[in-house]
């Protein structure tokens, strides 16, 4: 209990990932609570690579963290500029009301 | 070994307590301060686990851009709080389930044994000892030559991701009066200036 090893920070990771999981079901009329939950399973993703890199001995793991930080950031940058322009558009951002390319 | 345990449920509870109030507080603005909350005790545990200079990156990436930019288009957009919250009870039923599911899954693998003995002998780049070669040292010797395309595909991504935000957000506004340099300099003498003989004590 006392000894912090890798299955610590796994289980750390797990809760958080299950949260985000959670949150993309719970906020179904709020995107930008679904992008921030996104963001915890980012989050929880680099936590695991983090804890298999320093436990392992292995330094490519917080190399790959280093990847999903840029490419998280480029998603969170592409996303709220789709969301924007789509308040924009149609004065609200629930999930049910993008349907404007069904046809 | 005590206080580093501490120090751990500590980092991790809260950021576990401020992830849970990211899904299910009110008001959206609370939530990217949770956020942001949550972010701060991962990088104490990325320090923890002995990564500083990812850890240092997750505060200044995520605390000093991502969170930033969230809190810029909450605020942006005029949200009606109470319609966001509804069918709020209705779906804590099945993503709960799904959520407990997915949980006990995850748990069940990491109940088990899933690390092979030897995997530590064969690690690509091994890492160095910490007291000759720091984190952050070690890393950019790695990035920087190891993988050194692949940063440059990150900075092509976040290139190509900057791009893409501006071309989708900028707007041609009508009825805004705007100087167009061109029009200026294309201006000739002849039809902006004109001479008139005025005689004195008549005016035009």
């Amino acid at each position: 209990m006392l000894e912090i090893g890798l299955a610590h920070y796994l289980v750390v990771a797990a809760v958080l990932f299950t949260l985000g999981i959670f949150g993309i079901f719970l906020n179904r009329k709020n995107v930008i609570v679904i992008m921030m939950s996104i963001e915890l399973m980012l989050l929880a993703v680099n936590i695991n690579f983090v804890a298999f890199s320093t436990h392992m001995g292995d330094l490519v793991g917080q190399v790959f963290a280093v990847f999903i930080l840029t490419v998280a950031a480029a998603e969170a940058a592409i996303g709220l500029a789709i969301l924007v322009i789509y308040f924009r558009n149609r004065g609200s951002i629930a999930v049910e009301d993008i349907n404007m390319m069904k046809g | 070994m005590i206080i580093q345990a501490l120090v751990f449920y500590l980092f991790a509870a809260v950021a576990i307590a401020s992830a849970v109030m990211v899904i299910s507080s009110k008001n959206p603005v609370h939530s990217v301060l949770f956020l942001i909350l949550c972010f701060f005790n991962a990088a104490g545990l990325f320090v923890l686990m002995g990564a500083e200079f990812l850890a240092m990156i997750l505060v200044v990436v995520y605390v000093g851009a991502v969170a930033v930019l969230f809190l810029f288009v909450v605020m942006m957009l005029d949200i009606n709080i109470e319609r966001a919250r509804q069918g709020f009870k209705q779906y804590l039923l099945i993503g709960g389930s799904i959520g407990l599911v997915l949980f006990l899954e995850l748990v069940l693998i990491l109940s088990s044994s899933f690390t092979a003995p030897d995997v530590v002998a064969t690690a690509a780049v091994p890492i160095p000892d910490m007291d000759s070669v720091h984190n952050t040292r070690a890393l950019g010797q790695v990035l920087y030559t190891k993988y050194a395309y692949l940063f440059q595909a990150c900075g092509l991504i976040l290139l190509v991701a900057m791009v893409g935000a501006i071309v989708l957000t900028l707007r041609q506004r009508d009825g805004v009066r705007k100087q167009v340099i061109s029009d200026q300099i294309n201006r000739s003498r002849e039809e902006s200036v004109e001479i008139k003989k005025v005689s004195s004590g008549s005016g035009i």
